[in-house]
């Protein structure tokens, strides 16, 4: 069970509850916020100083901040410590991110709440290191092999890193999934002004521990929804974990149709019927607006300062910004959308969510999109330039 | 009379997974005996024991137990036993593992566990191949041994683990074969028994896998081998300086035994030290 937050320690580990704070060391304070009492993380630009906050603040909570051998052990020991009770986080940024597909998978498939920072850099590969970019964004949902579902949020501010890595740990234990952070080397390694919440608030929601004895507890029977209760290690359980497919006892049942697709439906199920709950969006929209923007993460700034310069300039535009990306909020997108032709989408990549957009609208609108890389920020003319003249194709 | 494999099999055996799937001839179903035997004379809770593995024929074990098991992913146990044992420091966490899962993929995270020292019991099966998926070479085929994807015979030289452990830091390090049962036990015991990292490498027959091209197909013709391509580390002594330079058997015994700081006692040094330097309201903590 996890101790008591001590919040006389966490605020003194904190500080002042105005700070003027990095992107990633505003991830390490979420993290604190969110009750976060294990760390195990790698060094990786522009990811490394969300490893160097917790390792700082950490053990003066009691909890504990390790530095591996590499990105899989480090998502390896956060989900060992998840099975201890532990509110357990590693950060990294894409290649990283990418030796942590398996681990997330397995995450899935086991029910093991995680957090997972991805600072994105501009790949593929080891790319450019101190870049930004928003190219991982289909690989949240889709980097790990089978069927399987994530939640991810994308922060705009350095704010909202608070906010958001607090939130992502709540999240985690609500629906014991892994839960990715999808910030960028921007808003990584960008300062802004911070507010921390009053610690008298600060309440962390945990996951269900199990309401039957031992004898009578079913490990992964979803009898309270679709998510099952959750034992810690050492408290009796006996609780037999694996990735194979396995039937309500956690027994392999690698060989029953059935089995498999009972628990891999009711996997993705509990966060898809969850998307309506799970949905955070930020809409802002113009009357008689034919054209609208669908932004996240670091280039909402931009289309944010697009919608600014269109008003100035007499143009109607209309936006909305996803703070959820996934499970994707496709009835707000849908609703958003209802009295416009047209949607710009702008990312830091050749064109990723634009895809989900289109999906989710199915012909509603016409979707484009305005892609840059290579590591500068959209400027808000480029996307009121895809407003007049149409952007690229999707 | 007390049976000690009926106590054995009543107090830890999940009923509901037997049978088993290791094949006629296995050398891993006395590596769960012996294990058990060892946690049972130790007089350990089964409630705070945790058995880790990653995947192959000896990850499966942990199912077998009717205790808290972590089945991972291919290579990672140790990684994820790290997890838990720094998180839970008050739970024993032995991982079992093999010789592909430990030394081929998972080999990084093997060796810096050893240098490490966290309080791991780590036991892995050397069965000298991939046998889950049909008898690959592995880290530890002997060299001219016949795989399926060594078929003229294995180039490579194989890795002594024990060797290696020691090399990276491990405080316990034994090497067994699953024909010596007593000392088996007694190493596993020592092995939980160490504050740090205990390695125990048993070595144990795949008839169906390593053994059919390797004149090790049946059980006997396997122990055979064993009993001929090892020797104890005592009888080695006992030889002569030019018998003991040319000797090509395996050894088996304890291999090392040191004392040394335990990672998560260090750890929780530190965040005492930290609390109570916090708590005065000094200045910034020096390092060290």
């Amino acid at each position: 069970m996890p101790a008591e937050l001590d919040r006389r320690r966490m605020a003194r580990v904190l500080g002042r509850s105005e700070q003027f704070a990095q992107g990633d060391v505003a991830c390490a304070l979420g993290a604190v916020l969110g009750g976060c009492d294990f760390f195990a993380g790698y060094p990786i630009t522009p990811a490394t100083e969300i490893a160097e906050a917790v390792s700082r603040m950490l053990p003066r909570l009691g909890g504990v901040a390790i530095q591996m051998e590499d990105e899989i052990a480090s998502l390896s020991a956060v989900l060992g410590a998840a099975w201890t009770g532990s509110r357990a986080m590693t950060a990294t940024s894409g290649p990283g991110f990418s030796l942590m597909q398996e681990g997330i998978g397995y995450a899935c498939m086991t029910e093991t709440p995680c957090v997972i920072v991805d600072v994105q850099r501009s790949g593929p590969s080891t790319g450019q290191p101190t870049e930004p970019a928003q190219g991982d964004m289909l690989q949240a949902k889709w980097g790990t092999h089978g069927d399987h579902e994530i939640i991810a949020l994308a922060p705009s501010s350095v704010q909202e890193c608070v906010d958001l890595t607090r939130l992502a740990f709540d999240l985690a234990e609500e629906y014991r999934n892994p839960v990715l952070v999808m910030t960028d080397g921007e808003i990584g390694h960008m300062r802004e002004r911070i507010l921390l919440p009053d610690l008298a608030d600060v309440e962390p929601r945990h996951r269900q521990r199990p309401s039957s004895l031992p004898d009578t507890f079913v490990p992964f029977a979803a009898t309270n929804g679709k998510v099952p209760e959750m034992p810690d290690f050492g408290t009796g359980y006996h609780a037999y974990v694996t990735g194979l497919t396995h039937n309500e006892r956690g027994f392999p049942a690698t060989d029953d149709a059935d089995a498999h697709t009972r628990l891999v439906r009711r996997l993705c199920e509990k966060i898809t019927d969850a998307t309506e709950r799970l949905t955070r969006v930020e809409v802002d929209s113009e009357d008689g607006a034919r054209v609208g923007l669908v932004s996240y993460g670091i280039s909402a700034r931009s289309a944010a300062g697009a919608v600014r310069l269109a008003r100035e300039r007499g143009i109607r535009l209309s936006h909305l910004r996803l703070v959820t990306v996934f499970p994707f909020p496709e009835r707000a997108v849908l609703e958003f959308v209802r009295d416009l032709d047209r949607v710009i989408v702008p990312e830091l990549n050749l064109g990723q969510i634009c895809h989900s957009v289109r999906e989710a609208l199915a012909g509603a609108a016409r979707v484009e999109r305005v892609s840059r890389i290579g590591g500068e920020m959209i400027h808000p003319d480029e996307i009121l330039h895809a407003v007049s003249h149409g952007g690229e194709p999707v | 009379m007390f049976n000690t494999a009926r106590h054995i099999r009543d107090t830890y055996i999940r009923d509901e997974m037997w049978p088993s799937i290791f094949c006629t001839g296995c050398g891993i179903g006395n590596v769960l005996n012996y294990t058990l035997r060892a946690v049972d004379s130790l007089g350990l809770d089964i409630d705070k024991v945790v058995f880790c593995s990653g995947i192959g024929c000896s990850s499966r074990l942990p199912g077998y137990i009717e205790a808290d098991g972590l089945h991972t992913t291919h290579g990672r146990a140790i990684a994820f036993a790290t997890g838990v044992k720094l998180a839970a420091p008050e739970l024993d966490v032995v991982v079992f593992t093999g010789d592909g899962d430990m030394a081929g993929i998972g080999g990084n995270h093997f060796i810096h566990a050893a240098r490490r020292n966290l309080d791991l019991t780590v036991i892995c099966v050397n069965n000298h191949n991939y046998g889950m998926t049909g008898g690959q070479v592995s880290p530890t085929t002997p060299t001219r041994g016949t795989t399926t994807t060594t078929p003229y015979g294995n180039l490579e030289e194989p890795f002594d683990l024990c060797r290696l452990a020691i090399g990276a830091g491990a405080p316990f390090v034994a090497r067994w074969t699953m024909g010596y049962p007593y000392e088996t036990i007694a190493a596993v015991e020592t092995a939980i028994r160490t504050r740090g990292f205990g390695f125990v490498e048993i070595l144990a027959p795949c008839p169906t896998g390593y053994g059919k091209a390797n004149q090790q197909r049946d059980a006997p013709a396997a122990w055979a081998w064993y009993r001929e391509n090892t020797i104890t580390r005592v009888d080695l002594s006992r030889l002569s300086p030019e018998e003991r330079a040319s000797n090509q058997r395996i050894v088996v015994g304890t291999l090392w035994q040191a004392t040394k700081p335990e990672y998560g006692e260090r750890y929780r040094e530190l965040v005492t030290r930290l609390r109570q330097h916090d708590d005065a309201g000094s200045d910034p903590l020096p390092p060290g």
